[in-house]
C-alpha cells in the first residue's frame, strides 16, 4: 500500500494537522493532569470563594473556592475517557450489525435495518435522558448509554460497505474454499471498512464529548465532586451573575476538543481517501 | 399523491410498534423493589405512588399480557398520573408544554433554511473563494459548539450586561395587561435568544448539506448544457441547478427533526421555557416515570410525523419519488 502517500498527503493537510494538534494536547494533558494541575481539584477553600483569573489561580475559584484550572485539567480525563468508551460500544454494535446485515441480506438485512429506523426515531437526548433516569446518573451509565444509543450511523455505513464488497471474486474463493462466515466476515470482508469506521468513530468522539458534557450540564451526567467541563458549567450558571470565568474556560475547553476530533476526522477523510 | 401518502403511513406501523416495544423495555429498567424504587425517587413520593405506578404498567403481570394492554392504552394516548401532587394526567401536562416547543422548533426550522440555504448554495458556486473558507471555518466552528454554553455566554452578554433581551420564561409579568400586537411583541422577546442559538447550531450542518447537493448539481451535464445553449449564468444556477439541488436538502427536514426536539430540553431548561423539554427534564429529575415515559413517546411520534411530513414534501417536488416507485422500500 502506498503508505508513503498516504503520509505526504497528510503532511499537506491542514485540517488533519491542526485537528491531530489539538486532540494531542488534550491527550497529553489528560495523562499528566497530576502533573499540570497547580491545586487538588477537589480541594475546598472557603477563604478564596469566586476569585478572579490571577497568577495563582489562573482560571479562578467556584464557589466552594475550588481551583478553577485544575478542575477543567482533570475534566480532560472524563471527557476523553467517556468519548473513547462511548465510541468503542457504539462501533462494536454498529460494525457486528453492520457486517451480519450486509453479508447475509434479505430478512435478517430487513430486521437489522428495521431496528436501526426505529432507533432513528427516538430523539437520541430524550432516550439517553429516560434511561439515565431509571438507571441513576454515573460516569459508567453515561458511557453505556451514549453508546447504546449513537450506534445506528456505523451500522449504516459498515452495511452498504459490505454489500458493495460481498459479491467480489475474493469472497466467493474464500466462500469455496469452506473458510467460515465469521472468518470471511472479520478476516476479509472488516479490513475493506476498517478506514470509514475509523473517520466516522473520530467524528463520534466529538459528538460523545459535546453529549457527555450537556448531561454533566444538566445534572445527570458525571456527579460532582468529579469534575467534568459539563458539571463545571453547572456552577457558572448558577454563578454568571458574578463570575463569567467559571463558564467561559470549561466551555472554551469544550470547543477546542470537539474542533479538534472534527477537524482531525475530516482530515483523516481526505487523506485516507483512496480516491483522487 | 393518496396513494403515496397511504403507503407511506402503511410503512410507519413497523416504526410505531418498535416505537412501543423500545419504550416498554425502558420502563423495566426502573428498580423492581418497592423500597428501592422509592429511595431513587423524589422522597415526597411515597408507597402510593409505587402502587400507581406498578398498576399502571402492571408491572405484577406476565410480560406479553403486559404489553398488550400498554399497547391498547399507548394508542389511545393514555399514559396514567403524573407522581406530582397536581394529580393531572400526563397527556393533560404535555398538551399544555406542547405548543410552545412546536412553535419554538418550527420557527428555528424556517429560520434555519432561510439562511442555510444561501450560505451553502453561494459557498458551492464560489467554491474555493474567501467567502466559501469563512463559511467552512464558521461551519466547523457551529460543529463545535457546545449550545449550552453559547446560550449561557449570550444570557450573560445580551441579557445581564446589555438588557437587551429577558433572559427567562416566556411572557413578561404584565403579559395580561398588554394589547395584541404587544403580546404578540413580549412573546417574541423572551424567544429570540432561544430561536437564534438553536438556529445557530442547526445551521452549519444543513449549509453543509446544501453546499455539497449544489456541487454535485452544478457538476451535471444538463448544467454544461445550460451553459453551452448561451443561457445567462443567473438563469443556469437559479432555475437550473438550484432547484434540482434543494430536492436533497428537504429530506434533511425530517432528519433534523430529532436533533431539533431532543436540543429543547437544553433550551427550555436554561431559559426556562415552560415546554415539553422543561416538563422532560423536570420529570426525569423527579423520577416521574409516567410524565418521562409519556414525552419520550410523543418526542418519536412527532420525528415520525417530521419524517411523514419531509417525504410528501419530497413527493410533492420530485414527480419521480411518486410515481417511479422502484427505488422506494
Amino acid at each position: 500500500m502506498a503508505r508513503k502517500r498516504v503520509i505526504n498527503k497528510a503532511k499537506g493537510n491542514i485540517l488533519f494537522l491542526a485537528g491531530a494538534a489539538i486532540v494531542a494536547f488534550f491527550v497529553f494533558v489528560a495523562v499528566f493532569a497530576p502533573l499540570i494541575a497547580t491545586h487538588d481539584p477537589a480541594h475546598i477553600d472557603f477563604n478564596s470563594v469566586l476569585l478572579p483569573p490571577s497568577s495563582v489561580y489562573y482560571f479562578g475559584t467556584d464557589e466552594l473556592g475550588r481551583d478553577i484550572f485544575s478542575r477543567v485539567v482533570y475534566g480532560t480525563r472524563i471527557s476523553l475517557f467517556v468519548g473513547f468508551v462511548a465510541v468503542g460500544i457504539s462501533v462494536m454494535i454498529g460494525t457486528v450489525l453492520g457486517l451480519i446485515s450486509g453479508y447475509f441480506g434479505g430478512f435478517t438485512d430487513m430486521i437489522v435495518m428495521r431496528f436501526v429506523d426505529i432507533m432513528l426515531c427516538f430523539p437520541s437526548f430524550f432516550l439517553i435522558l429516560a434511561v439515565i433516569a431509571f438507571l441513576n446518573p454515573s460516569v459508567f451509565n453515561v458511557m453505556a448509554v451514549i453508546g447504546l444509543t449513537s450506534w445506528m450511523g456505523v451500522t449504516r455505513l459498515v452495511r452498504a460497505e459490505v454489500m458493495s464488497v460481498r459479491t467480489r471474486d475474493y469472497i466467493t474463493a474464500a466462500r469455496i474454499q469452506g473458510i467460515s462466515t465469521a472468518k470471511i466476515l472479520f478476516k476479509h470482508i472488516f479490513p475493506n471498512v476498517f478506514t470509514p469506521i475509523f473517520i466516522t468513530a473520530t467524528l463520534g468522539i466529538a459528538g460523545a464529548i459535546l453529549t457527555e458534557s450537556a448531561l454533566s450540564f444538566l445534572g445527570l451526567g458525571v456527579q460532582p465532586p468529579v469534575p467534568s467541563w459539563g458539571n463545571i458549567l453547572t456552577a457558572g450558571k448558577d454563578n454568571i451573575l458574578f463570575a463569567w470565568w467559571l463558564s467561559f474556560f470549561p466551555g472554551i475547553a469544550i470547543f477546542i476538543t470537539v474542533l479538534g476530533y472534527n477537524l482531525l476526522g475530516e482530515g483523516l477523510r481526505d487523506v485516507l481517501d483512496p480516491k483522487e | 399523491m393518496l396513494r403515496y401518502i397511504a403507503k407511506r403511513l402503511a410503512g410507519m406501523i413497523p416504526l410505531f410498534i418498535g416505537i412501543t416495544l423500545i419504550s416498554f423495555v425502558v420502563i423495566h429498567l426502573a428498580p423492581g423493589d418497592p423500597a428501592q424504587f422509592i429511595a431513587s425517587m423524589n422522597p415526597k413520593l411515597s408507597e402510593t405512588a409505587y402502587q400507581k405506578f406498578v398498576k399502571m404498567y402492571e408491572l405484577d403481570k406476565p410480560v406479553l399480557e403486559r404489553y398488550i394492554n400498554w399497547l391498547g392504552k399507548f394508542a389511545r394516548f393514555d399514559f396514567g398520573e403524573s407522581f406530582s401532587q397536581d394529580g393531572k394526567t400526563v397527556m393533560e401536562k404535555i398538551k399544555e408544554r406542547l405548543p410552545v416547543t412546536i412553535w419554538l422548533n418550527v420557527a428555528g426550522m424556517v429560520l434555519i433554511f432561510l439562511f442555510a440555504l444561501p450560505l451553502g448554495v453561494l459557498s458551492a458556486y464560489y467554491k474555493d473563494s474567501l467567502f466559501d473558507k469563512g463559511v467552512t471555518v464558521f461551519v466547523f466552528a457551529g460543529f463545535a459548539m457546545p449550545t449550552f454554553w453559547l446560550a449561557l455566554l449570550c444570557m450573560y452578554y445580551f441579557g445581564v450586561v446589555k438588557g437587551w433581551f429577558p433572559i427567562s420564561g416566556l411572557r413578561s409579568f404584565n403579559y395580561d395587561y398588554l394589547s395584541t400586537f404587544g403580546k404578540i411583541a413580549d412573546i417574541a422577546k423572551h424567544t429570540f435568544m432561544p430561536v437564534v442559538i438553536s438556529v445557530f447550531g442547526g445551521l452549519a450542518g444543513i449549509s453543509r448539506f446544501a453546499r455539497n447537493s449544489m456541487l454535485d448539481v452544478l457538476k451535471e451535464e444538463y448544467v454544461t448544457a445550460a451553459r453551452a445553449r448561451g443561457l445567462n449564468e443567473s438563469r443556469v444556477v437559479f432555475t437550473h441547478a438550484l432547484k434540482n439541488a434543494l430536492l436533497p436538502v428537504v429530506t434533511i427536514i425530517g432528519l433534523s427533526v430529532p436533533g431539533l426536539i431532543g436540543g429543547s430540553v437544553i433550551f427550555e431548561s436554561i431559559f426556562s421555557i415552560p415546554g415539553m423539554g422543561q416538563l422532560f427534564y423536570q420529570s426525569v429529575m423527579m423520577r416521574d416515570y409516567p410524565v418521562v415515559m409519556g414525552v419520550l413517546v410523543i418526542g418519536a411520534m412527532l420525528t415520525l410525523a417530521g419524517n411523514l411530513i419531509a417525504d410528501i414534501a419530497y413527493a410533492a417536488v420530485d414527480p419521480r419519488i411518486r410515481y417511479g416507485s422502484k427505488k422506494s422500500n
